[in-house]
C-alpha cells in the first residue's frame, strides 16, 4: 500500500499530458503554446447528419484560419465522448476530412490539420460554385426567370447559412 | 479477432418462450445497445452469453474464446439491474470478497472509483440510494480491469442525472479501443445517446442489428392520408391510425421526394422499436 500514492500521481500526470496534447499546440518555431480553438456545435434538429456537421465545421475553421496546419484534433474517441455521439460518426467525419485532404492521420499519434494551400482549395470550390451558378443562369434564361430574382434567391441562401 | 462477443444461432427453449436462433456481434471498441420490451429475451440472452443458463444450441465466443472457458470470466465485468450485494455489507466488504474472486482485482482502482462516485466506504449498502448501489456495482465490475462490460438494464429505475453519469462512465471505459460494452435497456433514449450499434430483439428473435447513425439519419416515418398508395418495397412496417396511415421507411429523404403529399419525419429509436413491435409487418425482414 505504500506505493499507492505514487502510482496515482503517475496516473494523473499521464492524464494531464494526454489532455494537454489535445487542448494545446506548440506554435511552430517558438516555445509558446496556445489553446486549440477547435469548436464544434452539434444540432440534433438541423436535419443534417451529425458527421456532416462535424466535417463542415472543421472545414470552415481550417478555411478561415482558426485551425492551422499541424494543429492536433481531438482523438476520435475523446471527441465522441465529449459530444456524446457514436465513435462511428466521428470516424466517418474524420475519414471524409482525410479524403478531402483537410486532415492527416498518423497512426498511433492522432489526427492533425494537413498542410495545404488554402487559396488552392478556395479556387477549387469557386470552380464548383461557378458550374452550379451557370446551370442556374441557364435555367433562368430558358424559363424567363429574371436575373434579379435569381440573385435575390442566392443572397437569401447565402445569408441563411450563417 | 475483431469481435468482443460473437453470438451464432443461440437457442434456448422454455415453457412458453423460445429464444430462436439469435445471432449478433459486439465489435471491439464499440458500444452495442440491446433493446426490446420486457420479456423479449434480453436477460435470457445475456445469461446465456455468461453461461449462467445452459444453451440448447448455437455458439458464443467472448474475446475470441468459447464462453464456457472459465478464464473468460476475468476479462468480463457484469452489472445487473439490481445491486445484488447483501445489504449489511459495506463497500469495503465488497472489495474484500471481489479481491478473492478476481486475480486481477485492483484495490487502488476501486478506491478511486469510490471517490469519484462519492460512495462512502464504511457505510452499509442498506443506506445507499438506488443510484449509489448501481454505481457501486459498476465500480465493482470495473475494478478488475475487464475488457468487456455487460450491463443488463443497469439504468432502469434511475433518475436522468445518474443515468447520464453512468453513460459517462461507459464512454470513459470505451476510450481504450480494446474495450467493448454490451448494454441492454428498454430506455431507448440511453441507447440512442451512446450506442454505436443497436440490436432489437422481439419475442426471442433478433429483428435487426444496425448502426445507430443509419437508424437515426436514414430511417423515418412517412405519414399519409387514407387512400394514398405507397409501394410495399418502400415500406418496412405499416401502422394504421383512425385518420392516417403511417409507414416506417428505410430512407426518409427518398420517400419524402417520392410521395410529396405525405410527411416524412425522422424517427427516434423509440419510434422504430414501437413500429417493429406494434406495427403490422408488410414485408419480410
Amino acid at each position: 500500500m505504500t506505493n499507492a500514492p505514487k502510482a496515482s500521481i503517475v496516473y494523473l500526470t499521464n492524464q494531464y499530458i494526454q489532455y494537454k496534447r489535445h487542448a494545446w499546440r506548440r506554435v511552430p518555431g517558438s516555445q509558446e503554446r496556445r489553446e486549440n480553438p477547435i469548436k464544434i456545435l452539434i444540432s440534433n434538429s438541423s436535419g443534417k447528419p451529425i458527421y456532416e456537421q462535424i466535417c463542415q465545421q472543421i472545414k470552415s475553421q481550417i478555411m478561415d484560419g482558426t485551425l492551422a496546419a499541424g494543429d492536433a484534433l481531438p482523438s476520435m474517441r475523446a471527441l465522441a465522448r465529449d459530444l456524446h455521439i457514436s465513435v462511428i460518426t466521428v470516424q466517418r467525419a474524420y475519414e471524409d476530412l482525410t479524403r478531402d485532404g483537410f486532415i492527416e492521420t498518423v497512426s498511433g499519434k492522432g489526427s492533425f490539420v494537413a498542410a495545404q494551400n488554402r487559396e488552392f482549395i478556395r479556387e477549387e470550390q469557386l470552380r464548383i460554385a461557378e458550374e452550379l451558378l451557370q446551370r442556374a443562369a441557364e435555367i433562368g434564361r430558358a424559363h424567363g426567370i429574371s436575373l434579379e430574382r435569381l440573385t435575390g434567391i442566392l443572397a437569401l441562401f447565402y445569408e441563411e447559412g450563417d | 479477432m475483431d469481435n468482443s462477443i460473437s453470438v451464432r444461432d443461440l437457442c434456448k427453449r422454455f415453457d412458453g418462450f423460445t429464444l430462436d436462433n439469435v445471432s449478433f456481434q459486439v465489435p471491439k471498441g464499440r458500444i452495442v445497445g440491446f433493446i426490446g420490451e420486457n420479456g423479449a429475451g434480453k436477460s435470457t440472452t445475456i445469461n446465456l452469453i455468461l453461461n449462467e443458463l445452459k444453451k440448447d444450441g448455437g455458439a458464443v465466443e467472448i474475446l475470441g474464446r468459447d464462453h464456457t472457458d472459465p478464464a473468460v470470466r476475468s476479462d468480463v465485468g457484469v452489472v445487473f439491474d439490481a445491486c445484488n450485494f447483501p445489504e449489511v455489507f459495506t463497500a469495503r466488504d465488497v472489495a474484500k470478497i471481489f479481491s478473492g474472486i478476481y486475480p486481477a482485482w485492483d484495490g487502488g482502482l476501486f478506491q478511486e472509483y469510490l471517490k469519484r462516485f462519492s460512495l462512502p466506504e464504511r457505510q452499509r449498502i442498506k443506506s445507499y440510494s438506488k443510484g449509489m448501489k448501481m454505481k457501486l456495482a459498476i465500480a465493482g465490475a470495473l475494478s478488475h480491469r475487464p475488457k468487456l462490460l455487460i450491463l443488463d438494464e443497469a439504468t432502469a429505475g434511475l433518475d436522468p442525472v445518474i443515468r447520464d453519469e453512468i453513460l459517462d462512465i461507459l464512454l470513459d471505459f470505451i476510450q481504450d479501443e480494446d474495450h467493448a460494452v454490451f448494454f441492454s435497456s428498454h430506455i431507448t433514449s440511453d441507447i440512442q445517446k451512446i450506442a454505436d450499434y443497436v440490436v432489437l430483439i422481439h419475442q426471442g428473435r433478433i429483428i435487426f442489428e444496425e448502426e445507430k447513425d443509419v437508424l437515426l439519419d436514414q430511417y423515418g416515418i412517412l405519414r399519409c392520408g387514407k387512400g394514398t398508395e405507397v409501394e410495399p418495397e418502400d415500406v418496412i412496417v405499416r401502422r394504421e391510425t383512425s385518420v392516417s396511415t403511417e409507414y416506417l421507411v428505410r430512407d426518409r429523404r427518398a420517400a419524402g421526394k417520392k410521395y410529396p403529399k405525405a410527411v416524412a419525419d425522422p424517427a427516434s429509436l423509440e419510434d422504430i422499436m414501437l413500429f417493429y413491435i406494434k406495427g403490422e409487418e408488410t414485408c419480410e425482414e
